[in-house]
Formats: C-alpha cells, sequence, structure tokens
C-alpha cells in the first residue's frame, strides 16, 4: 500500500499550533478506540472545518473510523450547505444530515417561536434525536473553551446522562491526558479535541495548513438589515422585514456561523486569511458577539448545555 | 534581584535557573506554556488572573459588557470590573459566590501563549488542584503580603511538588497595602524559598506585586517599587521553562492498530518519551517481542524522526502482535514491567480509596485490575506520612498496587506520561484516584526489589529509623535501601 503525503512543501507548523495538533490527534485516537459508536458533529464552520482536517490526520492513512452528523435547521446560509456536499465529496466522507421532523412539520422558523425556542427544538432536539438514532456513544465538537464563560470548566471528555445532560457539578475529574471512557450503557460523552485552541490558533492553524471554508468568513458585498444591533443577511426571501428595516449593501463577513437569521455579520475588509487574522488580532469584541443565544441572558449558554445543547 | 537573593543559599556549582538562560519564546517558537495558580480567595487570586486577562486583552469589549451588567453595580476603585465574574463561570458560582471546579484561561503576549488551571482555594482544594497541577508546567503560588507564608502555602506547595511541578512562583500579592515594604518581600521570600528547597523545588522566582492596581503583573511598578529590579510575573512566565524532563528512552503506548488496507499495519500513538528514527531497535511490552522501526508515518510526511509529544504511526519491520494497550519502547532503555509497584495516590473521589477493592486502572492507553492498599497518608499541616490503610476523599497516600498481569511503568519522577496513571471505579465508573508510580515493587517484600549490591546500607537508632521510614524519599526509594536497626546491624 502506499502511504500519501499530503504536506510535500509545506512549511512545518510552529511549535505551538504542532502541541494543540498533537493533543486533538491523541484525543481522536483514544475516542474512537475505546468507544463503540462514536459520531463527529460537522457543523461545516471554521472549528469544524478545523475538527475534520485533524481527524483526516489522525487516522491517516485509514479512513475516518465514524460518520460525521449535520444537524440541518433548514435555516443555513445556502452557501455552507454547498460547501458541506463538496466536502464529503472530496474525501469520500459518511455525513448524516438530520433536521427535527416534528419542527420541520410545526414549522418552528426563528421568526414564529423565538430564538430561543427554535434553538431547543431545531438544534438541542435534533440532536438528541440524531445522536439517540445512531446510538452513540461519543460524539466529538469543535467547541473550545476561550468560546464562553461556563465551557471554560468543561472537560476533553464531557460526561452526558442517558438524557444527554451536562452536570457541571458532578464532572468527572480529568488528570494529565488520561481520559476515562468507561460508561454504562444508555450514556455517552461529548468528546473536544480543540479544548485548548483559541480563536486565533484556529485561524493560524487554517492557515498553516491551508484549509478550506466557507466563503462567509471573507468580507464581500453583501445584502444586510439591521435588527437588533446585529447585522443580518438579507438574501432568503424567508426573511420578512419590518416597517422601518431597510435592506443595503455592505463588506462584510462572518465570524462564526450558524442560523443566518441568529448569525450576525461584521463590517469588514478583510477579503483574504492574511487580513481577517490582522483583523482578529486587534478585535475588541468577541467571536461569540454575533450570536443571539448567547445572549438572552448570562448563564444562557450553561443552561442550553444542561439541557443537552453542545 | 529576586533570582539572586534566593541563589544564596545553594550548594556550590548548583545553579538556580529563575530564567531561561537560552529562552526559545521568541514569537511562537514554544509549546503553550500551562500553569496553576494557588492561593485563596483573600489572597487575590481571582484578581490576579483578572488582572493578567485584562491587560493582555484577552477580555473582549463584549464580555466586559456582561461583567458591567452582572456585576449590579460591584466595582472595585479603580473602575476595573469584578475579575471574579469573569472566572466563575457558572450559575452555581455566581449564585453562591464560590469557585467550584478546574477552569482553564487562555492568554497570550506576543511572545508566548499560556494556558491557567484556575482552582479553588478552599474545599477540595486537594482534588481540584491535583487535576490543574498534573498538567503544569508551573505553579504561581500566591501570598497576601501582610499575612505571609500561612499553612496554606506550604499545602499547596507540598501537592504542586508531589504532582511533579519544579518551578514555583511566589506572588507576593497586596505589597502596596504593606507600604511596598522591601524587607517584608524579603522575609517573606526567605521563607517560602525554605518550604521550596525542603520540597526539593529549586526554581523559584518570588515577586512583589499589586495585583489589583497591575504592579508588576503586566507592567512594572517601579515607580512604587525602584527597590525591585526583577521580572514582573507576564516576563517570568515568558521565559518559564517546559517540561521536556522526559530522562527516558523511546515509549509509545500503542492507542489503536491501523490496518487499513491489505499490506499496511501502522501503531497509532502519541511519543510518551525519548525519540525514535527508522532503524531503531524496539520492543514491545509486555509479549517482549523484539523489532525494528521500519517508517514513521504522519498525514504530513513519511518522516525521519521522532519525538516526546508527536502523535504519529509507526511501522515495524517485521510482523509482531501488537494490540491496544501494549508499549513499544526503546531495546536498551527499557520501562519496569511487574505484577507490583508502589505509588503515591490522590483521592478524588467522596468514597476515598479502599483498600483491598479491585479499580480499573488506567495509564496511557492500557487498561487493567488493579488492588490497592494504602500504607500511608501524608499529613499535610505536619508534613509527615503516617501509617493509614484507607485514603478519604481529598487524602494523598502511599499506595500498594498489585496487578492480575503485566503492569508497564517509568517511575512518575523520570517520566510524567508513563508515569501517571487514573482509578476507575468499577461500579460508578467514576474517576476516584490520580496516582505517580514510585518503583516496582517485589511481592516477596519491600526491600528486595533490587540486589544487595545496588542498595545503599543505612543504620539507624530505632526511634530514627522510625521516623526516616515515614519519610517521603523513604518512601520513594524502599527498594533501593536496605535499612537495618543497630541490633541487625551488630549481627551482620
Amino acid at each position: 500500500m502506499n502511504v500519501i503525503e499530503h504536506g510535500r512543501g509545506k512549511p512545518p507548523l510552529d511549535p505551538h499550533l504542532k502541541a494543540l495538533e498533537n493533543e486533538a490527534i491523541h484525543i481522536f485516537r483514544e475516542v474512537a478506540a475505546e468507544f463503540e459508536r462514536p459520531v463527529m458533529l460537522y457543523s461545516i464552520g471554521k472549528d469544524s472545518s478545523v475538527l475534520l482536517h485533524l481527524a483526516l490526520k489522525a487516522f491517516h492513512p485509514g479512513k475516518l473510523p465514524f460518520p460525521l452528523v449535520h444537524i440541518d435547521t433548514g435555516w443555513k446560509f445556502p452557501e455552507m450547505i454547498a460547501f458541506r456536499d463538496q466536502v464529503v465529496a472530496r474525501h469520500g466522507l459518511d455525513l448524516i444530515a438530520h433536521t427535527n421532523p416534528e419542527g420541520l412539520r410545526d414549522n418552528v422558523t426563528p421568526f414564529s417561536h423565538g430564538s430561543a425556542r427554535y434553538t431547543d427544538i431545531m438544534k438541542t432536539q435534533a440532536l438528541k434525536q440524531a445522536l439517540d438514532m445512531g446510538r452513540y456513544d461519543a460524539a466529538f465538537g469543535g467547541a473550545r473553551r476561550d468560546e464562553e464563560a461556563s465551557r471554560a470548566k468543561e472537560r476533553i471528555y464531557s460526561f452526558r446522562t442517558p438524557d444527554h445532560a451536562w452536570d457541571p457539578r458532578n464532572q468527572r475529574p480529568e488528570l494529565w491526558s488520561i481520559y476515562n471512557g468507561m460508561i454504562h450503557p444508555g450514556e455517552s460523552v461529548r468528546a473536544f479535541p480543540l479544548s485548548n485552541w483559541t480563536e486565533v490558533d484556529i485561524w493560524r492553524y487554517i492557515q498553516a495548513e491551508r484549509i478550506e471554508l466557507v466563503p462567509l468568513y471573507f468580507a464581500e458585498r453583501r445584502k444586510v438589515v439591521e435588527r437588533d444591533g446585529m447585522l443580518i443577511l438579507a438574501e432568503d426571501k424567508r426573511l420578512e422585514l419590518l416597517p422601518d428595516e431597510q435592506v443595503r449593501e455592505e463588506m462584510v463577513r462572518f465570524r462564526t456561523l450558524g442560523c443566518f437569521p441568529l448569525t450576525g455579520a461584521v463590517r469588514s475588509q478583510a477579503t483574504t486569511l492574511d487580513e481577517v487574522i490582522a483583523e482578529l488580532e486587534i478585535a475588541t469584541v468577541s467571536e461569540r458577539q454575533g450570536r443571539a443565544i448567547d445572549r438572552d441572558q448570562s448563564g444562557s449558554m450553561e443552561k442550553k448545555k444542561r439541557e443537552g445543547y453542545f | 534581584m529576586a533570582g539572586q537573593i534566593l541563589s544564596q543559599n545553594l550548594l556550590p556549582g548548583e545553579d538556580i535557573l529563575d530564567i531561561d538562560p537560552h529562552p526559545e519564546t521568541t514569537g511562537r517558537q514554544a509549546r503553550p506554556l500551562r500553569f496553576i495558580t494557588c492561593g485563596s480567595v483573600d489572597d487575590g487570586k481571582s484578581t490576579l488572573i483578572g488582572r493578567l486577562l485584562w491587560d493582555t486583552k484577552a477580555v473582549k469589549e463584549d464580555q466586559a459588557a456582561t461583567l458591567r451588567r452582572d456585576s449590579t453595580g460591584k466595582q472595585n476603585e479603580l473602575g476595573l470590573p469584578d475579575f471574579a465574574l469573569l472566572l466563575d463561570g457558572l450559575q452555581a458560582e455566581r449564585e453562591q459566590g464560590i469557585t467550584i471546579d478546574v477552569a482553564y484561561r487562555y492568554f497570550s503576549t506576543d511572545r508566548r501563549s499560556f494556558i491557567v488551571a484556575d482552582t479553588p482555594g478552599h474545599v477540595q482544594y486537594t482534588r481540584n488542584m491535583a487535576t490543574g497541577a498534573s498538567t503544569a508546567d508551573l505553579a504561581v503560588l500566591l501570598v497576601d503580603a501582610r499575612a505571609g507564608i500561612l499553612e496554606q502555602t506550604r499545602r499547596h506547595a507540598t501537592i504542586a511538588a508531589l504532582m511533579g511541578i519544579r518551578q514555583f512562583v511566589l506572588a507576593v500579592n497586596k505589597i502596596d497595602l504593606a507600604d511596598y515594604d522591601e524587607a517584608r518581600f524579603r522575609s517573606i521570600s526567605r521563607d517560602f524559598r525554605e518550604i521550596a528547597l525542603s520540597l526539593g523545588v529549586r526554581q523559584v522566582t518570588a515577586i512583589p506585586v499589586s495585583a489589583l492596581k497591575g504592579e508588576n503583573i503586566v507592567t512594572r511598578g517601579d515607580e512604587v517599587m525602584a527597590w525591585y529590579d526583577g521580572p514582573t510575573l507576564v516576563e517570568t512566565l515568558e521565559k518559564a521553562t517546559q517540561r521536556t524532563g522526559q530522562t527516558t528512552g523511546f515509549r509509545l503506548p500503542v492507542q489503536r492498530v491501523s490496518r487499513p488496507g491489505e499490506g499496511f499495519r501502522g501503531y497509532q500513538g502519541t511519543v510518551a518519551g525519548g525519540s525514535i528514527k527508522p532503524g531503531d531497535s524496539v520492543v514491545v511490552l509486555p509479549s517482549g517481542v523484539e523489532a525494528n522501526v521500519k517508517a514513521i508515518v504522519t498525514y504530513d510526511l513519511v518522516r525521519n524522526a521522532a519525538v516526546a509529544g508527536d502523535a504519529i504511526t509507526l511501522v515495524l519491520d517485521r510482523p509482531v502482535d501488537v494490540a491496544r494497550g501494549d508499549m513499544i519502547a526503546a531495546i536498551d532503555q527499557r520501562p519496569q514491567t511487574g505484577r507490583a509497584f508502589n505509588a503515591r495516590l490522590v483521592a478524588l473521589s467522596s468514597d476515598g480509596v479502599v483498600p483491598g477493592k479491585r479499580y480499573w486502572l488506567k495509564a496511557g492507553s492500557r487498561r487493567q485490575r488493579v488492588m490497592v492498599r494504602p500504607t500511608s497518608a501524608l499529613d499535610l499541616t505536619s508534613g509527615n506520612w503516617d501509617d493509614a490503610s484507607f485514603l478519604p476523599v481529598n487524602g494523598i497516600g502511599v499506595v500498594e498496587l498489585d496487578f492480575e498481569d503485566t503492569a508497564i511503568f517509568d517511575a512518575y519522577e523520570t517520566n510524567r506520561e508513563t508515569g501517571a496513571f487514573i482509578l476507575i471505579d468499577p461500579e460508578s465508573l467514576n474517576t476516584v484516584a490520580g496516582g505517580m508510580i514510585d518503583g516496582k515493587r517485589s511481592k516477596s517484600g519491600r526491600f528486595d526489589a533490587l540486589p544487595d549490591a545496588d542498595r545503599a546500607t543505612v543504620t539507624l537508632p530505632a526511634r530514627l529509623l522510625e521516623a526516616f521510614l515515614k519519610t517521603d524519599f523513604a518512601r520513594a526509594h524502599a527498594g533501593e535501601i536496605r535499612v537495618t536497626g543497630p541490633e541487625e546491624a551488630e549481627a551482620d
């Protein structure tokens, strides 16, 4: 068997990124070896793109020993879905896209049900359905501890009850790089190989490894409307404008990608990776600032996680 | 200045390195430095970490806005937000005003990036500190300049040293409230240096700081402390050394066997010690089968070498039987193998560690059944190891491990990766203890581990002998020391 070398001609990673990469690969291999039915949650965003790249590295020269699950709310940016399908085809991945059938039947939208209920039904409940259907006992996610306060205490192996609930007061201690993968039937873990990465690390790694991203991460003139202090993309017909709202074209990009009605764009001139990184290094707001679901109230992410959200 | 003071009591020829003389830390030419902060609420620990995050601009505006919204007017005299709110991430903590778990914080300077394990200073601190310290390269110990070294400082230092941390930074905080008194700072530093040396830690930097005012944390406090010309806290962290101190040969705990297609069989894992290159001879443990390395495969390249920390796929030159949990090691520098080991243990669960109970032990990728028998427990107040047969939660003890099949370890002192393990309760499946291997134990008796020729003989009067056997040193080197009382010595 011929072993393919993907890194010919590419300069080696700096020791900082190399250490993060090594740690992530170690976690991938450990979970794949210890659990019977692992799965990777793939959200198409930059963190998921890095996660997938690391998974490919971890199991090289073999294929991924697990499928990918994408929770499709039906409200993702169309570019995201197109990009997802390209990636799946290029790497020959086994991808399962799941939408909550009840939410679809009841026509649950971010507009009709509000961001909190919509997120619960179309994301949290949908995720639980997908995990239950596959009887997965371990799910990789791209969450990072630097993202949000309650994530700072998250373990690398985050233990979940049969109801997928997270109990922050009853987490297993995690020492050295020895992970406890023992669970009772029905229980599961969420595994986070990117726990120790920061947003800047993600971008530097994307640059160093030449990882492809959804074009929405780069500035372009796009149609937007300002709502609740956020710039919402106004390209989908389902977005109904309120009386005094006006669509205008602006140079914008996205720092995170989710459902378009809940994800704010930032005004930016950064059209290349170098420019995005330069912008990030002087940024004064965190990336989750553009996420409506974090802003309902402080402690909002912790609440969702307890209920089974990532 | 501080470095010089601290160096005075060293033996001739011993070099105390407050600062790495060859820092390879320009740009991102270093791994993230991991450190732990120890101290109580009153010492100003939250303020210190908050200050580090704030002054290195790791706190963004929207997070600061959330802080201001939550802190309901609770701001300090400098108009800064209440840093504790930034750190106490969980709702339960904010409601009760306490920190209940280990949290990880990230910040970076132009020279280096840092991961801080922030652990509570009060309840359950042993358990949480042990968790945070297990991956730390360095410990920052915080004292209040007015209070000086407390019992607690000694306890924190003891746990940090036990977990293998060999670099301490003493942050003498609230120095502004002690009138920036140089003599006070020096006397505290001296007391601390003695504690550190007694724990075998020689790399100590003491820094007078005011976390609240931001003096000597990120920016210097020259205007108020002209007498101090040592480094700031951040400068010290930037130049700190990392634990590469793996003095063992090549170690690869096998995580999984990769067999993607006809003719390829690779052993995947992270190098846990030493280095390897194609052509090197290795031994597969526990089977003892020998082979040579044919190739080191990674996604990017088929490499001509790999070192500790690298996640690789190793291909051997002949078909051998290798499974997950095996260890591939240097043929001439093998780890210890056997069914009986001595170890030190930190009990993490409310059930404690029960003698005679069978636990699962996981070390690297190897999981096996073990019977644990505690023999003594550390009294953190006196520093003595007292006889004990049970370890309650937060207890630190010496234990005897007995395995049903072969176990593979290095001493924790020589290799943190291959000398560490966790214990898992077979019913709850919770992680109930973290452990560190001291060495192999002979089943026939604790002093028969080495042939006589390799042992030093110590003769002591009975009362001293008893005390000596309780020391950390004696426990750690039980197999290498032959201890006799005066009567026995005469009989020889």
